[in-house]
Order: structure tokens, then sequence, then C-alpha cells
């Protein structure tokens, strides 16, 4: 018998992968019948409501809860840092409130007596000197390549800049939280809002003093996580003992401000960079110095990666100083921190072009070969000139004509790493043909029911319809956490190779019943063929099996093709600038995207759409305001925490560049690298467009204005 | 939001009835889409919230002599959509800034002009001039959202109201009803409003007790008008800057002319002197933009707002350009 | 009885404008939601004025009626949410800013969180779950799903029902049109791509 190999499908042979399907959980969503755990309501559900520390930094003083608990309605209290605890960002959460009604949680709240001690505060992230004289720098590394000074001295084109980019929030739409319901004493049964369905039970149980088998975690939709979502958390276990002392069901959502201060946030970084090149352009000097904060902890971007994605510069020096400041806690945001590396990186590349007189384009694709895959971006660098009409909009920086409104075009390019993470599944086919699948990942709105269906369906010759896919609970067999765009290859992998073990056993019970050749077998359009031949019904084939169920355990991940890692991507941007108001205008704005092998196109360039979008946000208007004097994120909420809306977009054009050699790459992930490039393409086009380096994402029309005034360049 | 009792007046005495108890303690309830987020952040305790969207007097839109009168119950889409108000362009100039059907299906022109300020210290309960020992928050803090003009005193956030410009360019008056039944006052819109020096005074001057329910416009009597909204998105977004300019046009030439700045002082700001430069002169960019430097001369920015300063500057000029439909190559 | 404040509240500084301080007018206000019963507390308001306490409120959902017991304080956001189960429509932020708490009462986008349940006996409400009922499906609710107009799908809910009603009004919008009038619902994840398609083919069409 020829040798069975696991391995996708000759592109050209799929049914449905690299085909347009609409994702399965979709009619759920669109209708409101999707549960999330903010919807979760079972009978007796109490509702919680926080109080949460409102100031710059302080020490709880006292606090008494007394009140609160003879509050009408309130059937339980948890204090959550109680007097003598330091309470070091606005927002922290001091108690949690459980009653009949949110209404009457939020009374007890009021009823809390608490008192604090104001602590001297810090929340400027931006001023260096400052933070130093307050004593809230540290020195995050210091490294030196080549020999910066001498190659400064041999160069012809030097430019120095100041760039920088500001922390954001993760602003997911479903506030952290949970519903929490204990079964007796040692049983408890969570609706988690996770990225982390496998991961996170034991989390709940360690604090509890509960076993970690006890522990059931569901988590059928997820309303955003974006990277801040892996962990119980501190209110997730105290919604779990606000259950238990309440004895009844007990729903804690974090509210809108506390998500914003607390949920997870994104380091900002500002640089001061040199950068230099030969006269034909090729770079031959980085030399930055950045700093920034990532919270309390007083971190900023990592210095490793910089100059992003082009590696391969001669002579690098390259220093960073974190900043402590009273602020919520950083988690990964989408590709961390690979926005904000790119947004003090393309930025100083485009400024070097502009020096030079030359063309942006010309610049990025002559230092190709400093970056890890040179033939890939230029090959979407054309996609995308193309796209954008490069050629015939392009003009030289400042030359943008109109009277106050400028246009102008600007690029940058992105890396990432979507290896296959970790999971398990066992698929199982009926005796009757039904198939269906288990494991416990989360689908973020990603499309992984749909990608999972789409595997199994094509493996089995079946339509997307006839696969039922089971996640979100933890009583599956485990699998990665989404992050780190792992998820599309760490399930898509273990669904071909079970799917493939699945077919081979029902090939072989054909076989022998039908009297024809295992190897000459195939299953397309709910039958099994041989050599193209209809010999039975899928259904008949499966009834093959006897009265017991196949089931097939898919691990992953594994060196035999399905999956890889490493994805590049360029995007382009066409944008116009009010120079008399500062308001900057997308007008188009290019994707081209690898990611190997695509399951699904629509969900797929869904994803780019929305890294897009993401990427807007952060360029042009979302940042965290923190209020100096009170120490204040005094943002926090959505009329003040600028997201863009269905106009802002302009013209969105995704490419998904999957030539043969992508598609034989197999499954990479593609969840996180679209969000990275955009704000440096954008900052690229304004300057371009305007002849002047708005230096701090996001582009407001204070910064512009203050620029175009500043005449920087 | 704490407990209050609701009730639900069927005409104007009654409601005045409903708020004047509890010492009038008590809140206005129309389209919702401030009081209700007042009451959420516990900014507002009223012991009863008056329901007035049942007052019939107070609703549609009418002809009066050769003026207009608007209930203040009226939406922003009734606004948009009544015949009456077709040649007043700098009222739907607002309406089509506030970029959201809800709002507008929601939002009245009472409520609009009653709106409490955006002011993120007043909104996280720092009160309405943020004061601190006397010190006021705003001017050591973030301030770039705040006032440039009438900002001397403590007062230092910016009036919310959208309709405000426009409806005083055209000399609008408003009805003020209250607080005893038969208490009812005409006054002109550009009177309204206060800038307060002590927290209490609000932000116009509506007693405890009173409301609005119409606003007249005068005719039309030939003029053209326009609002700008600098606003940095495209969706439902807070203006930066405004300007709402009505203009007596006679052979291409300024004969009367009003100006009024929104979202850059305490108070709607009428630029008298700006106003005042375009009279005998055609509406072009250079006049236009004489009367935007004038309008922003003795602007007074705090520390993070200069910008504001171009804003308002660029608002007046294309306000004025708008109306006479010259305004050309902007977002 | 709760305690009273009474310096401030019938003092001669106090007036209306005390109640951003909130303290004291609060105290009164929670007594009069505890204190005797529903009836006895109604004997003592004019006509027209509802208690504080929780009472019987009827509001006409999806075409049926449900009563429900709550205080003028709850919003119609957490009766449909909390009391009739009808979760499609979200609590996204305090301040309602976001269009994810949108349905329809007579017609008309309403923003649930910035109206109270009280408010809204007497009017025809419809959320976002009667746009799909059993084999009928709604033409938005089908073109999110056709146009991919949706990832996490927390404000898609609110979306479909702003986007039902806004084609309705504006069955022949122009991109233009359909950028102003759906300018009031924030998306986190990015899907305005897919529903600005959505929209664009419904409104080319007709419904």
């Amino acid at each position: 018998m020829a040798e069975r190999k696991v391995a996708w499908k000759k592109r050209a042979d799929n049914t449905l992968i690299g085909g347009d399907h609409q994702r399965i959980d979709g009619f759920e969503k669109a209708s409101g019948h999707a549960k999330y755990a903010a919807d979760i309501n079972t009978a007796g559900t109490l509702f919680a409501r926080l109080l949460t520390f409102k100031g710059g930094a302080a020490v709880v003083k006292s606090i008494d809860i007394a009140d609160a608990e003879k509050t009408p309605g309130v059937r339980a209290v948890e204090v959550f840092n109680g007097a003598g605890k330091e309470v070091r960002w606005d927002g922290t959460i001091v108690a949690a409130v459980a009653a009949d009604t949110p209404e009457q949680a939020e009374d007890g709240v009021r009823a809390i007596k608490v008192t604090y001690e104001a602590k001297p505060h810090w929340v400027d992230e931006e001023d260096l000197p400052g933070a130093t004289t307050s004593k809230r720098t540290k020195p995050l590394g210091d490294n030196q390549k080549g020999d910066v000074a001498a190659a400064l001295k041999a160069a012809k084109h030097v430019h120095k800049g100041y760039y920088g980019i500001a922390t954001i929030s993760h602003m997911c739409l479903e506030t952290h939280g949970s519903h929490c319901e204990w079964d007796g004493d040692d049983k408890l049964k969570v609706h988690l809002s996770t990225q982390n369905v496998s991961g996170t039970g034991g989390q709940f149980a360690g604090p509890l003093g509960i076993d970690a088998s006890n522990v059931s975690i569901t988590c059928n939709y997820i309303g955003g996580g974006f990277g801040s979502k892996f962990a119980a958390d501190e209110w997730g276990v105290k919604c779990a003992q606000l259950s238990k002392k309440a004895g009844k069901p007990v729903r804690l959502m974090l509210d809108r401000a506390t998500e914003l201060k607390i949920g997870g946030t994104r380091p900002s970084g500002f640089a001061e960079v040199t950068i230099a090149a030969d006269a034909e352009g090729n770079i031959t000097v980085w030399d930055s110095h950045h700093w920034g904060t990532s919270g309390i902890a007083g971190s900023t971007i990592s210095l490793g990666q910089l100059p992003y994605c082009f590696d391969g510069i001669p002579n690098r020096n390259r220093k960073a100083t974190g900043i402590s400041t009273n602020t919520g806690p950083n988690r990964a945001w989408r590709a961390p921190p690979h926005p904000q590396l790119c947004a003090v990186t393309d930025t100083v590349i485009d400024d070097l072009a502009a020096k030079m007189g030359a063309n942006s384009y010309d610049i990025f694709m002559k230092n190709l070969d400093k970056t890890p895959k040179p033939d890939v971006y230029a090959e979407e660098m054309k996609i995308g000139a193309k796209l954008i009409d490069w050629k015939a909009k392009w003009h030289a920086h400042g030359k943008g004509g109109g009277k106050s409104v400028k246009r102008g075009l600007g690029m940058a390019l992105h890396r990432w790493g979507g290896r296959a993470g970790a999971t398990t599944c066992t698929v199982k086919v009926h005796p009757d043909g039904a198939v269906e699948t288990f494991l416990g990942s989360q689908d973020l709105g990603t499309g992984t029911r749909t990608v999972i269906a789409i595997t199994l369906a094509e493996t089995f010759g079946l339509g997307i319809n006839d696969v039922k896919v089971n996640l979100g609970n933890n009583s599956y067999p485990k699998a990665n956490p989404s992050g780190g765009s792992i998820t599309v290859g760490g399930v898509s992998g273990p669904h071909r190779r079970a799917g493939l073990e699945a077919l081979w056993k029902i090939y072989d019970l054909v076989a022998a019943k039908y009297k024809v050749k295992a190897d000459s077998l195939s299953a397309k359009g709910g039958k099994i063929l041989s050599a193209g031949k209809s010999v039975c019904t899928w259904k008949q084939a499966c009834g093959l099996l006897g009265p017991m169920p196949l089931e097939v355990q898919g691990q992953g991940p594994k060196d035999d093709g399905l999956t890889s890692a490493g994805v590049a991507g360029v995007q382009m941007a066409d944008v116009s600038v009010d120079i008399e108001t500062g308001i900057v205008r997308i007008n188009e704005l290019v994707a081209v995207q690898d990611c190997g092998l695509i399951i699904d196109e629509l969900t797929a360039r869904s994803q780019v759409y929305g890294g897009l979008i993401m990427g807007i946000a952060y360029a042009l208007s979302e940042e965290r305001v923190m209020d100096k004097r009170t120490g204040r994120f005094i943002n926090a909420d959505l009329e003040n925490y600028k997201l863009p809306r269905i106009g802002d977009i302009g013209k969105l054009m995704v490419h998904m560049y999957q030539p043969d050699s992508e598609y034989e790459r197999g499954v990479v992930g593609l969840g996180e690298p679209p969000v990275i490039s955009t704000g440096a393409a954008i900052s690229n086009a304004v300057a371009n467009a305007t002849g002047v380096r708005v230096p701090v994402q996001p582009l407001t029309p204070q910064r512009v204005l203050e620029a175009l005034k500043g005449g920087q360049a | 939001m704490r407990p209050f009792e609701y009730a639900r007046p069927q005409n104007e005495s009654e409601a005045l009835d409903l708020l004047n108890d509890h010492d009038a303690n008590t809140a206005v309830l129309a389209g919702g889409t401030d009081l209700i987020a007042l009451l959420q952040e516990d900014l507002q305790a009223p012991q009863r919230v008056v329901d007035i969207k049942q007052v019939e007097s107070m609703r549609g839109i009418a002809a009066d002599g050769d003026g207009v009168v608007i209930g203040a119950l009226t939406t922003l889409e009734e606004i948009s959509e009544s015949p009456l108000l077709a040649d007043y362009r700098s009222l739907d100039d607002v309406v089509d800034g506030v970029r959201a059907i809800q709002i507008q299906q929601m939002g009245t022109l009472g409520g609009d002009l009653c709106h409490l300020p955006n002011c993120w210290f007043y909104r996280n309960g720092y009160g309405l001039l943020a004061l601190e020992d006397g010190e006021s928050l705003v001017a050591s803090g973030d301030n770039r959202y705040h006032a440039i003009l009438g900002n001397q005193g403590p007062a230092k956030f910016v009036s919310a109201a959208r309709f405000a410009p426009a409806l005083i360019a055209w000399g609008a008056d408003v009805r003020v009803i209250g607080p005893d039944a038969d208490s009812s006052e005409w006054l002109p819109l550009e009177h309204f409003f206060v800038t307060p020096k002590v927290e209490i005074q609000g932000v116009s001057v509506l007693k405890p007790g009173q409301l609005i329910s119409h606003v007249r416009l005068p005719a039309t009597a030939g003029r053209v008008s326009s609002t700008y909204e600098v606003l940095q998105m495209e969706g439902l977004d807070w203006p930066l800057a405004t300007a709402a300019a009505t203009i007596d046009l006679d052979g291409g030439v300024v004969r009367e002319a009003s100006i009024v700045m929104g979202h850059v002082a305490p108070m709607p700001w009428v630029a008298h002197e700006a106003a005042q430069s375009l009279i005998g002169q055609p509406v072009d960019e250079v006049s236009a933009g004489r009367a935007g430097e004038i309008a922003v001369a003795q602007a007074t920015p705090l520390r993070d707002n200069a910008y504001k300063v171009q804003l308002a500057k660029t608002a007046v000029k294309r306000a004025v350009l708008s109306a006479a439909d010259m305004l050309e190559g902007a977002l | 009885m709760r305690d009273r404040d009474d310096q401030n509240r019938s003092g001669p500084d106090f007036n209306r404008r005390d109640f951003l301080k909130g303290s004291a007018a609060a105290a009164t206000a929670t007594a009069m939601a505890t204190q005797g019963s529903e009836e006895a507390v109604a004997a003592n308001l004019k006509t027209n004025v509802f208690a504080a306490a929780a009472q019987n409120v009827t509001l006409n959902v999806n075409g049926k009626d449900h009563t429900v017991k709550v205080e003028p304080r709850v919003t119609l956001l957490h009766v449909l949410r909390n009391n009739l189960n009808l979760t499609g429509c979200k609590e996204v932020d305090e301040r309602s800013a976001d269009g994810a708490d949108t349905v329809l009462i007579d017609g008309k986008t309403v923003l649930a969180g910035s109206r109270l349940a009280i408010e809204c006996e007497d009017k025809k409400i419809h959320t976002v779950e009667s746009l799909r009922r059993g084999e009928k499906v709604d033409a938005v609710v089908a073109g999110f799903v056709k146009h991919d107009a949706m990832q996490c799908g927390f404000c898609t809910p609110g979306f479909v029902v702003a986007t039902r009603a806004f084609l309705d009004k504006n069955p022949k919008a122009s991109l233009a049109d359909i950028q102003k009038g759906l300018g009031g619902n924030i998306c986190r994840c990015g899907t305005y791509q897919g529903i600005t398609m959505c929209a664009l083919e419904i409104s080319k069409g007709g419904k």
C-alpha cells in the first residue's frame, strides 16, 4: 500500500480550503443569541459592583463595610485592599459588593466608608528629565554592534529625530469578568470571559482551596481579549468568593472605566534616534535611546528588536530606560510590542528618505536585504504599490499640493511568528455519519470554530454544516490559550491529523467491505470514491464502524509540515491632512499579508481589516490620558477615549499574499500581524503630505498643529 | 443610580408642579442622553425625575408670524426634516454633525441646550469648577479640551450646547417656564447661558424648578447661515471648536452679520467685533480670514490648548465662507 | 428611619444644586424607597407620580407583554438583559456612548442604557432577537453573516439593530449616509468594512 502521509491536499484539489466561508457561529452572533460571560443569568444570579480607588496613589487608611452589608439587597461584600494596603494607580479595586440587583449593589458600594492617605504619584511617561529627578527611572539595557561613531563619520546622509507612541488600553468591548456558581462546597462552575479556557481552572482552584478538577470553565463567546484575558485575575477569584459567601451565583464584570484602567495596557515608547546611510541609501547606522512606561514595574518596549525588522543594519547602538508610573499594568497587546517598535523604526527610515529627497518606497526596497524575508517583502511591496497606485501618487515630502488640504503616501512593514500552539482534540465519527470534535479552545472571533469545521469537512468530503464543533469548556481536551497568533495552526494541525487517521480507518473498512483497494479511495461530496467512481456514501461507510463511534485524538504541534511560523506584511497609506485644523483622514489603506496556507479566506481577510482599523485607532485618536495633577486616567470613558467609527476608515484594501510557495508552508497564524505597521504607515503618509513629522502617535489635531507650527522635519 | 420617584406630567403646569416638589430637588428627563449618564456617575441625585416627553405643548415646530417656534422636545431628526427650518441651514449643519442615528432620534433641542459639559474633571466628580482648596485642577491639569476664551475666572470647561451658536447667531429667543405654574418668560438665548463663578450657578440661568419649553427663531429675511464644526472623528464626537454665522448678504456685500463660537468657552461666545469686521465687505478668504483672526484675538489659551485658538479661528473663517456658499477644500 | 442630614436638606442654603453633592438627598431618596409599603407611599403621591420603590412595570417586547417589578431607576437595558434574559443588547459603557445597547422603540432607535424601563410602558419595544425568528431571518442579519461583519460579536447586535432602523429610514442610503447614520456604534475588533458592505448591498438592491 502506498505510504499514507499526513499533509494538506494539493492546492488544486481542495473543495473548501482556501475559499470564502461564512463563520458557523455568525447567525448566533448577529441575532443576539450568542451568550457571553456578561450575559449569563442563571436563576438567582447576584450582580456585583466595584468600589475603586479614584486618585493617583495612596494607602488605604480605613475601610468599613458594615453599612454596605446592611444595605437592602446586598448579599456579600469582599474587600480587595484593606487598611494598610497600598493602592498604586487610579482604578485599583478596593472592594466589591454583590446584591440582588445592580442598583442595590451600587447602593452597597456607596455605603462603604473608606479613607485614604494620599501618596505622591508620577504619571508622566514621556518626561524623561522629570522622571529622572523624581527617581522613577531605571536602565533597561544598552548594547552596541559595530562602530556607530565611525560609521556616522563616513555616512553621506544623517538624520536625527524624536518619535513616540502613547499608551493605550486593550478596550475589550466585553469587559473582564465572570459568572461564578457553586455546586456544594467544593465544585465551582465559571463562565469566564477568557482567551484561555484550558488554563484558567487552576487559577481559581488554588486560591479557593479546591481541586482544579472541580472547576469548570466555560467560554463559548468572548467579547474581545486582545491579549489581556489569560488569567482568572483577582476579581475572578473574588467573584467566586462572593458567590460562596452569598450562597448564590454572582456575575462580576468590570465597569468601563475600571476596564480601561486596569484591564490591560500597551506600553508607550518615546525615542531619540539617529539614522545614517551611504550615498545610495543603504542604512549603515542606527543609534537610539528610548523610554516609556509599562506601569509601576517601569518597563517599556523591549530593546532587543530595534531597529524593527531591519536587524541587518551593521552599526547599531540601542539603549532603553524604563519609567515607573502609577498606572495600570501592561498586558500583552496584539503583537506586543511590535506596533510600538514599528512606530519608532519605519518612521525614522521614512524621514531618512525625506532628507535624501528620495522616494520612501525605494529606500525601503533598497534596505530589504537587512530584513529576514527580503523576497517576500519585495513582492508584497510591489503588490501594495499597485493597489494604492503609489507610482502615480508619489511626490516629494511636503509637496502634497492643495491649499489647506495636503495629501501624501506612506508605507511600513512588519513581521510576526504565529507558530502553532499546543492543542489536543478528540474527533468523533458516529456510525450514522455524524462528525463532531471536542477541544478546550476558545473562538475569539477569529473564526476558530469555522476553521476547524472546514478542516474536518475537507478531510471527510463533507459540507461545513455536517461538522459539529464543541469548544469553550475545560472538560474537553486542552487547547492552547489564544494569544500570539498560535490558534489557527494550533487547531487546524491536530484536526487534519486526527481527520486523516479517522479517514484511513474508514477507508480500510470500505476497502474490506467493497473489495476495492484502500489506496484508491478518496472522500468527496459526501461519498467515498474509488479512482473517481462512487463506492458508497459517507453514511454507509461510517455504518461499517459497528455500534461504537470512532474516536481519534489529534495533537500538535508536530513537524509534519501542516503548520509553520513566520510571516511578513506590508502596509501603505494614502491620507489627507487639513493643515488648518490638523485633522487627518484616511483616503486609502492597503495591507498585503501572508500567512502560509489559508483555510478560510473570508475570515482571514476580516482579521486584516480588523487589524487595519485597530491601527487607525492608535495612529490617529486612541490614547490614555493621565492627568498629571490628579494622577487620574482622566479619559476613561468612551466619549474621550476615542476609537474610530465606521466613517473613519476610508477605503481599505486587503490582499492575502498566497502564492504556491506560501501555501506549501502550511498554516501560520494571522491574528496579530495586521495591526503592527498601520501606525507607522499612516504617520509616514502624514509626513509625506505635510513635509513635517508629527512625532508622537496618535496624530491628534493637537499634535499635528503643534508639529506644523514647529516645522519639525 | 440612586433611587428616585418618577413622574410623567401631561402638561406644562403639571410639569412645573411636579418639578417644584422636594424643594425642587428634581431633574428634567427628556431624551435621557445626558441625564441618565449624570445619574449613573452620581453627578446628580434628584429625589424625583420628571419625564416631560408627554407634554404635547412642548412638541412640534410651528410657524410664528414669519418666524418659527420649536418645542424643546423636538428631536434632532425632526429639526433636520422640518420644511419650516429648511432655510436655517446652520441648524441642519449641527444635526449633520451628530453622526449617530440614535442621538438624532433620542436627543432633543432642549436637552442639547441644557447639556452639561463633557469636561473630564466634571465628569470624574471634581465639580464644574474643579476647585481643590481654591485651586483650579483644570489650570494645573490636562486642559487640552478646555476653554480658550472666558476662562479667566474659575470656570474653564467649554459649553456643550451644540445648537446654541447657530440659534444665537439667528437671534433666537428661549422660553423659560416656572417655578410657578403661571411663570413664563421669553429671553434672548444669548442671555440664557452663564459662566459660573461658584458651583451652584450651573451653566444656565435656569433656577431650580424651571425648564425650557420653546425656542423661537425670527424670520430668515433672506439671510444665509452655516455652522462649521471642527470634529476629529467622522463618527459621534464632541467638537473641538465650532462657529456659527448668520449673514445678511445684499448684492454680494455684508449688511449685517452675527458670529458665535461654541466649545471654546464656558458659554457660547458671541464674536461681536469679528462680525462687525464683515460689514460692508464681500465674503471672501480675506474678509472671512480676518473675521477669524479678530474672533480669537483676545483668546487666553491654557497650557495645553493653544492649538484650539487655531481651530476656533478656522471655524469662524469657514462658517462665514460656508454661509456664503464659498467654502472649498476643507476636510 | 434613615438618618437625614437636616442641616443640608432644609437649611437656607439648600437648593436643587445641592444634589450635585448627592449624599443628603440620596439619604432621603433611599428612605423613600424603603419606608413603608408600596401602597402607603403611593397614597402620598400625586397623580402621574410613581414611587421610588420597586413596582410593576409592563413592557411590550418583541410583541409580548412582560410585567416586571423594578424601581424607576432601573434602565430598560437592565430589564431586557437581567429580567427578561434578552441579552442581545449589551452593556458596554456607563455613559452609553457606544451603541451596543441599541433597541427599537416604536420604530425609532433608542440606547436602552439611557432610558428607564418605566419610561417605556405603552410602547412597542423590539430587540435584536426579533430579527431572527426560526427560519425567518432579517436581511440585515443575513447580510452581516454573508459579509462577515463581525468578529468577537459583542458590538454586532447593536449594529444590526441600528443598521436595520437606519436602512428602514434610508432605503437608498449612500456610503456617506451610512457612515453618518451608523457613527454612533463602536466596534473594537474593526468590523466596519463588512458592515459597510452589508448596508450598501441592501441599500442598492432595496430590502
